[in-house]
């Protein structure tokens, strides 16, 4: 039997497999070999590449830029969409609401970069709101903030990145709401337990299996950012949102491969380490 | 009995505000597509009207109308009927993304069978490494997908953006939820029956575990419609691009053709999101199990 299990694990997972190889591990083999040579003669070069990177102005801003990126926005999509469960679970017809949360993720970006744009150029959409709003209750007059161009463009990134992926967190929030035994909530109910006790004492701590995935797969979809901030300011856009995803591209683009490789064993060597540990503690968990 | 209807009406009351709480927000979620739909309907002088400012001099500042004054089909008849490259690029995306799909549910479904029902040493280890692989970036694996086409010259082809695509481990991963929630002794006692391991696959797996891959098939769809990173850098000649890559090149000149162009770009997403919808929320959840 069990020689039987492994002829047909090997019948359905091995083609997929050989794909895999192909189109991904032994390409990578290939970026790390690379990334230790030159890119035009291919003469070894030891950490040379890796020097140049870690010298290379854009490189560590890029770096900085990401990692803020990701500290900032992931605990707020997290919250927000904790609150935003907690109070849809409460709600008996919540299937329209949970439809409006999703829909952003069925639009495409192109189409999206043309409201945001719309929205923040310097005489856009929300500039004209916050004109009104000064207006009506007489506190400040016309605003003309350039929101695109400025270091105000990491924000309008980070809401960028809320709106997509509300949905998607909400969504995973309530599946773990659901996962919760309501006998344990009533129990402690009927043994007098308020409501914020509940929460804090019972529904919370049962969460941590769901906060888990939940960071990871936000992490994940943030690096999908790049295309809100490509197509609203371009390849080149205001220091605070040029990220690592511009600079492989710009690198792409030029063909420095040398540093291109070094920079992608990097990344990749971090993010695999950090998926590790994270599945480490998820397994615990 | 009078405490009762105070009771029902005070949990209505409650019930009222956390609808409206919530409504807020999703109205301002779905604002920019009512925008798009406005816009849309506008002739070009209307919306030229509304959106001039944005790029004149002077301190007036765009305007809107969610119901426009002279509502027109006008642009969606100039897209439809006299822009033949639309076409060919709305092809273009629809040719990828089922492309892409069928190939995942030939090779990913599969291996996605392999791991839930047949677990063997070093089976867990393999399915961790491909959770990994799923959350690798595009731009770490650019370099190396470029490599790996430049070698197979598959560069600027839809081959080259198709077959590192069906290759992805994502579907796997949703895929493999779906087949884990099939009890394992129903897979036993069609063994105790006679019938094969393909059978079982085809006819108890399938069916049962079709969740997942339908799932699978919903997120890849709105992903694969929204493709950017990997055209941009592998394809370069214009008239292989989908949609998603050729919107943005509209200049703001043609705003009312950029307006409908996107609308209908938006459509195949809209209708898959909304017969899929259950698959969705499913996927995600999916997405999120512990292995």
């Amino acid at each position: 039997m069990r020689k039987k299990k492994r002829r047909f694990f090997i019948l359905f997972v091995f083609p997929g497999f050989c794909g895999i190889m192909v189109f991904v591990l032994l390409p990578f083999l290939d970026v790390v070999k690379r990334s230790f040579t030159t890119a035009v003669t291919g003469e070894f070069s030891g950490g040379k590449n890796y020097e140049a990177i870690f010298q290379n102005q854009a490189f560590l801003l890029a770096v900085k830029n990401t990692v803020r990126f990701t500290l900032v926005c992931i605990p707020i999509l997290v919250a927000m969409g904790l609150l935003t469960a907690l109070l849809l679970s409460g709600l008996k017809k919540r299937s329209l609401l949970k439809a409006a949360y999703l829909f952003p993720l069925a639009m495409p970006t192109a189409t999206v970069a043309l409201v945001w744009k719309l929205a923040f150029y310097e005489r856009g959409f929300l500039n004209l709101f916050l004109t009104r709003l000064g207006l009506m209750t007489g506190l400040w007059g016309e605003v003309h903030g350039d929101y695109l161009g400025t270091a105000a463009a990491f924000w309008v990134l980070v809401g960028s990145y809320i709106w997509k992926n509300m949905g998607y967190t909400v969504v995973l929030w309530l599946a773990g709401l659901s996962g919760i035994s309501g006998e344990m909530l009533e129990a402690a109910k009927v043994d007098g337990a308020g409501s914020w006790q509940r929460l804090c004492k019972i529904t919370l701590p049962n969460l941590r299996g769901s906060l888990f995935t939940i960071v990871i797969l936000s992490f994940l979809n943030s690096f999908k950012i790049y295309r809100e901030a490509y197509l609203t300011a371009g390849a080149y856009p205001d220091q605070s949102i040029y990220l690592l995803q511009h600079l492989f591209n710009n690198w792409f683009v030029n063909l420095e491969l040398d540093k291109m490789a070094a920079a992608a064993v990097c990344t990749g060597g971090v993010l695999m380490i950090a998926i590790l540990a994270l599945q480490r503690l998820w397994e615990d968990g | 009995m009078d405490w009762r209807i105070l009771k029902k009406i005070g949990k209505g009351v409650k019930q009222f505000f956390l609808f409206m709480a919530l409504l807020l927000p999703a109205l301002l979620i779905i604002l920019p597509i009512l925008l798009l739909l406005s816009g849309s309907l506008m002739d070009t002088w209307e919306l030229g009207g509304y959106i001039g400012p944005a790029f004149a001099d002077g301190n007036e500042f765009v305007s809107w109308k969610f119901l426009p004054d002279y509502p027109t089909f006008a642009g969606y008849g100039k897209l439809l009927f006299e822009t033949p490259q639309f076409f060919v690029l709305f092809w273009n995306s629809m040719k990828l993304a089922v492309c892409i799909l069928t190939g995942q549910l030939l090779v990913a479904v599969p291996a996605a069978w392999g791991f839930a029902v047949y677990q063997v040493r070093g089976s867990r280890g393999l399915l961790a490494l491909y959770v990994a692989l799923m959350l690798l970036p595009f731009q770490v694996t650019m370099l190396s997908s470029y490599l790996v086409l430049n070698e197979l010259s598959l560069l600027n082809t839809h081959k080259a953006i198709i077959l590192p695509a069906v290759f992805s481990t994502f579907p796997v991963f949703l895929s493999y939820g779906g087949f884990k929630s099939i009890p394992y002794q129903m897979l036993e006692a069609a063994r105790v029956d006679g019938a094969g391991e393909l059978i079982i696959f085809v006819r108890l797996g399938l069916p049962l575990g079709k969740s997942g891959l339908l799932s699978a098939m919903v997120l890849g769809f709105l992903e694969y419609w929204n493709l950017m990173e990997q055209p941009m850098a592998f394809l370069e000649d214009k008239y292989l691009w989908p949609l998603s890559l050729y919107l943005p090149e509209i200049t703001w000149g043609q705003a009312g053709f950029a307006f409908c162009a996107s609308i209908v770009t938006l459509i195949p997403a809209v209708f898959v999101f909304v017969i899929g919808q259950d698959y969705l929320e499913q996927g995600i959840i999916y997405s999120g199990l512990k292995e």
